[in-house]
């Protein structure tokens, strides 16, 4: 699979041609960041030969396993790093070149939220909130009524005055929420956001971002490890592996058909290419009364009528041994488990059959 | 006890805490913007001047090494250029303050440096200078060690005050020496003592009141 031209490690891949497509949000022209010796720790590489496009508007998913880079990644857009070589291009504005008070006021711009939030436990909510306005020089007046409107906005209007310690963990990061969007940026960069959160509070989260964008049309950058968050809220992914961009586009394309060995591992996640242990210990390589097959299932709708189809077409008892499908990006992503009895000939004709109709499958074994 | 007596010891209080009290503002004056400066400025950090940090750092800890009595008189040139005066509680403050700048300086990097880097950073995502970190993160993220920095730093300066009746600086310690141990006058000693404790006590308790009053970290209604 490593075959395949565009994973060829250190080539840009594009989620979008950037030169015929001004309206890119976010521009990483062959960056690389290397951090460089220091104390007698070795020099490390942390990205190298990055060049992708975030669209104005979307919402695009970083995902990758510690240490692959993503936090690197999330702060040359921000400028809190610059890169060792290339640019990082923010709404046109090229902002790796920017220092001092023109990269602080580019920073205004674009909001940020973080993995443990990040308040001042010296200030509620409503004040952690007016901090960045307090920063660009706000009025009062102006502040005050921003702040209400913001914590209307993310659902706490009534913890104005709580402190952060008063809070839990879901409502500390609609405060964050808050506080990112408080100076109407364009981009919004979400380093692990939900990372410390219970599934549901994560859901009640993404589900605001989601609002958020719709709503106020900013752009979402998601930087991640969980398989769950691009599956419920990116539309665009970039998966990142070893300081390189393995594969990115659209996160239906992406998951539908992975090619990365990164990629499948992220899918499995959410797909469970493992199977319940009472049905993997009856697995034998002998043959058996059953023949066992996996069936991949990708895209909308592919795994329908499948098993209603086999048995007509092939005149076979077949069965559901296991499943799990989930949906990504509006596709249908998962495997299905067959069991077929008839002895080699018929499970030879279902494989036959399975791949003339363009399903991927695999022959895993009998159960007696 | 005579009246005499309770009026020295008096005086010896108010001389005390005019010492203490000066040289505490004094010492916070100068102590807080170079405690703020030491956490703030080694390699990749704010105010990054690692060379400037080394030097204030190996100043810092010379002044702090230096036995307070051996400064006390060792800086009597500083001290009659600056007070005018060598002897007396005036002067007096000139050493005390000398000695409380470094330590509080010390104290206040330790409560700075507690606070989580994290947050520099998110200040700095949204475009904050490094003077509207330190004025708008730091320094009320920090305040309840802050506070009791200052606390640890006014009892300190108690003790030391006892030390500059060596050059006349009158205040309770000096009492304390004079009548107490040179005149044999173990109740003088005794008085002395007492009215230290409580003057001990007063300022902890205050300070650490103030500091739970700011700290909102855990909060428990």
């Amino acid at each position: 699979m490593n075959a395949h031209p565009s994973l060829v490690i250190g080539q840009p891949i594009e989620i979008r041609d950037a030169a015929a497509q001004p309206e890119a949000m976010v521009r990483f022209e062959t960056v690389s960041k290397t951090y460089p010796a220091y104390r007698g720790k070795p020099g490390v590489v942390a990205l190298q030969g990055i060049d992708f496009a975030i669209a104005r508007g979307s919402i695009t998913g970083v995902i990758g396993r510690s240490g692959a880079g993503k936090s690197s990644l999330v702060r040359l857009i921000n400028g809190l790093e610059k890169p060792t070589t290339g640019r990082v291009v923010v709404d046109n504005r090229d902002i790796s070149a920017l220092t001092g008070r023109d990269l602080r006021l580019a920073q205004r711009s674009i909001g940020m939220i973080f993995q443990h939030f990040n308040l001042l436990s010296s200030r509620t909510a409503a004040d952690n909130i007016a901090l960045p306005l307090e920063i660009a020089g706000w009025s009062k007046a102006d502040i005050k009524t921003r702040v209400t409107e913001l914590l209307a906005l993310v659902g706490i209007a009534d913890k104005h005055d709580r402190y952060p310690s008063e809070l839990s963990g879901g409502q500390k990061q609609r405060v964050g929420i808050a506080r990112a969007l408080a100076t109407r940026p364009d981009v919004l960069l979400s380093d692990e956001a939900t990372s410390a959160l219970d599934p549901q509070t994560t859901r009640a989260i993404l589900d605001l971002l989601a609002n958020i964008n719709r709503e106020l049309g900013v752009t979402i950058v998601l930087i991640t490890h969980e398989m769950s968050v691009v599956r419920q809220l990116a539309k665009e992914v970039v998966v990142l592996d070893a300081g390189h961009v393995v594969e990115s586009g659209h996160v239906a394309d992406i998951f539908t058909h992975p090619k990365h060995p990164i990629t499948q591992s992220f899918l499995a996640e959410v797909t469970g290419d493992s199977l319940p242990v009472s049905l993997a210990s009856r697995i034998v390589q002998e043959p058996g009364s059953q023949a066992v097959i996996r069936v991949q299932v990708r895209g909308a709708g592919a795994g329908d009528t499948l098993i209603a189809r086999l048995a007509r077409e092939l005149g076979l008892d077949v069965s559901l041994l296991s499943a799990r499908i989930d949906e990504i990006g509006g596709q249908h992503v998962g495997s299905l488990v067959l069991g077929i009895p008839g002895g080699e000939g018929a499970a030879a004709r279902t494989q036959a059959w399975l791949s003339h109709h363009q399903f991927s499958a695999e022959r895993l074994g009998y159960v007696a | 006890m005579s009246p005499e007596l309770i009026n020295l010891i008096v005086q010896a209080t108010f001389e005390s805490l005019y010492m203490v009290g000066i040289a505490a503002l004094l010492g916070t004056a100068f102590g807080l913007p170079l405690g703020v400066f030491l956490a703030t400025s080694r390699k990749g950090e704010l105010f990054a001047a690692a060379a400037v940090n080394r030097v204030l750092g190996i100043v810092v800890n010379a002044t702090r090494s230096t036995p307070f009595i051996i400064l006390v008189v060792a800086i009597i040139p500083f001290t009659r250029l600056v007070a005018g005066t060598s002897i007396g509680s005036t002067a007096a403050i000139v050493p005390l303050t000398i000695a409380s700048t470094p330590f509080i300086a010390r104290l206040v990097e330790g409560a700075i440096r507690e606070v989580d880097a994290g947050l520099i950073e998110t200040a700095s995502s949204f475009g904050a200078s490094p003077l509207q970190i330190v004025f708008k993160v730091l320094i009320p993220e920090a305040l309840p060690g802050l506070l009791l920095a200052l606390t640890l730093a006014v009892v300190s300066l108690l003790g030391y005050s006892a030390m500059v009746g060596a050059v006349g600086g009158g205040g309770l310690g000096d009492l304390g020496i004079r009548y107490g141990y040179q005149r044999f006058m173990p109740e003088m000693m005794l008085a002395v003592v007492v009215v230290l404790i409580a003057l001990v006590q007063l300022v902890q308790s205050a300070g650490d009141y103030l500091a739970r009053r700011v700290n909102r970290r855990l909060r428990h209604r």
